[in-house]
């Protein structure tokens, strides 16, 4: 455990070193949250009765998404990963007394905290001060922001669970590229990245809800503005934790069978 | 005349190079195809629930976003070479493409000619038909004149954005992230009509990036709002916008000092 958490303050402090690079993504957030925001507000305008949760969640889901923008997106994945499987460098990572599994892991969820530090609360900041509909709303109440920062985290597990799969299968496939093209936009769309999953109609958003991907961002950005019922709460906590163990197991096997017939590519 | 058959015969070798691994294009074109296939989901399941956002119905919506998906897909085809020109820089590659008699816009377009991008088109031109399809618009020359200029129009502007882009990197040597506003986030919210967004930011769309003039303002005339025939070439006039363009890569270029990699 120690090595691990070795690897992940290795990582973290790392991380924390690119700040230009941080305020770059903060005015790109800020500018993508707020067209998000213009977007919505127009079909707001247009039809305010066929909204599924009030404009102010709604807001509030879309700033929380941009501020922790790095915690969630599945396509900000680790290229050194892929890089050293394609060069053979892999090779050196397998002859350490650590699993790679645990290790990448590890690092995973360290670099992702480290962006999402640097850059989520300027923006949680400024959207919190916007008028009214359109900013960052209080969390529903105190039960609901412990209940978010505790899925936050299960989220963030859950997003890093799913990227070490894609990782792994570059170790079959060898080019990555295809395979990350069809996980992103596939994971975007039934994470609720493009569209919350309230606006989806009512039979399909059942169906997404009880997939791995709903167990990422849709869980936590939607308790913060009480738009789920207690029910659905303990409902979407639940199948959190059992997607995380299944996937984790799954990517765990997975990565044992590819380490026994790995090829390392010379060069 | 020359440099457009230099710039062919580049165009050319790239296309014989990415042929070598036609799986790999197959496989990355088809994930083009399906990258922008979730952004129309998004929209289409967005209309199941609404009828229409600020008076655009479904299918006028649909024709927007398609010629914006098209005018970006033609820029990024051909200007590619400039979206990874930090690349360029860093590796000090660019030293090379300037000691060459040859003009140093024609070599970094050349650089890079992606044809994948193909996926990307097809999506549009399947939404686009569909679009026209759905809509009951009723069709003349002068609207399909209209298409065209927005092809043109919308084509020389994402170019331009890309030369900024590029021309960026003689400053800071890393591709600039808040750049992808302009390129990236003009074509996923450019699927609206840049009107959606309010007065401020048609303001802006109008005359600072000319987004409207290829998209808003022609869509108004094809759709029969507007009847006025300037509204028929605003998407030519948007052209203007490579001009600042060029002239900022110019001053880059006079700027630039070697990486010394």
């Amino acid at each position: 455990m120690k090595k691990y958490l070795s690897f992940f303050r290795l990582r973290f402090t790392m991380g924390l070193q690119y700040r230009a690079a941080a305020l770059g993504g903060i005015t790109t957030q800020f500018a993508w949250g707020f067209m998000e925001i213009m977007i919505f507000a127009a079909f707001h305008r247009a039809d305010a009765s066929a909204f599924p949760m009030s404009f102010s969640a709604t807001a509030s889901y879309l700033w929380l998404q941009q501020a922790f923008l790095a915690l969630f997106a599945v396509w900000m994945m680790e290229n050194e990963i892929f890089d050293t499987i394609i060069n053979g460098d892999i090779a050196y990572e397998m002859c350490r007394p650590v699993s790679v599994y645990r290790m990448w892991f590890a690092r995973s969820i360290a670099t992702r905290l480290s962006r999402a530090v640097l850059r989520s609360f300027p923006i949680l900041i400024v959207a919190a001060f916007l008028p009214h509909p359109y900013g960052l709303a209080a969390p529903a109440s105190l039960k609901h922001f412990i209940l978010f920062l505790v899925t936050l985290v299960l989220g963030l597990l859950m997003t890093v669970s799913l990227c070490m799969l894609v990782y792994i299968l570059a170790f079959f496939t060898i080019s990555p590229a295809g395979l990350r093209l069809i996980f992103d936009s596939a994971s975007d769309f039934f994470a609720g990245a493009l569209i919350p999953l309230p606006f989806f109609p009512e039979k399909m958003q059942r169906i997404m809800e009880l997939l791995p991907f709903a167990s990422m961002q849709n869980v936590p950005l939607r308790i913060y503005g009480g738009s789920m019922s207690s029910y659905e709460m303990k409902r979407a906590v639940f199948l959190q934790v059992f997607w995380l163990a299944a996937i984790t197991f799954a990517g765990n096997a997975l990565c044992h069978l590819a380490q026994k017939r790995v090829t390392v590519q010379g060069g | 005349m020359r440099s457009i058959r230099l710039y062919l015969h580049y165009v050319s070798i790239n296309i014989r190079c990415v042929m070598q691994y036609k799986t790999s294009f197959f496989l990355t074109a088809a994930g083009q195809f399906l990258v922008s296939f979730t952004t129309f989901l998004g929209v289409f399941f967005m209309f199941q629930r609404f009828s229409r956002v600020e008076g655009f119905t479904y299918s006028e919506v649909l024709l927007c976003f398609s010629v914006m998906l098209m005018e970006f897909s033609l820029a990024e085809m051909f200007a590619r070479g400039f979206d990874q020109f930090s690349g360029m820089v860093r590796s000090g590659e660019f030293d090379r493409v300037l000691v060459r008699p040859q003009n140093e816009i024609i070599q970094v377009l050349g650089s890079k000619f992606e044809l994948t991008r193909f996926g990307r088109m097809l999506q549009a031109v399947v939404m686009f038909i569909y679009g026209i399809i759905q809509s009951d618009i009723a069709w003349s020359f002068s609207k399909a004149l209209t298409v065209i200029f927005m092809l043109i129009g919308g084509t020389a502007v994402f170019t331009a954005l890309f030369l900024i882009y590029a021309a960026f990197c003689f400053f800071t040597l890393e591709s600039l992230e808040f750049m992808n506003i302009f390129t990236d986030g003009a074509r996923e919210f450019g699927k609206y009509p840049v009107g959606v967004y309010g007065e401020k930011m048609l303001l802006f769309a109008t005359f600072i990036v000319p987004y409207a003039l290829i998209q808003y303002y022609p869509l108004l005339y094809i759709l029969g709002r507007r009847k006025e025939l300037i509204f028929m070439f605003l998407p030519l006039l948007a052209c203007w916008f490579l001009i600042p363009a060029l002239m900022f890569w110019k001053f880059g270029v006079k700027h630039y000092k070697s990486s010394g990699s």
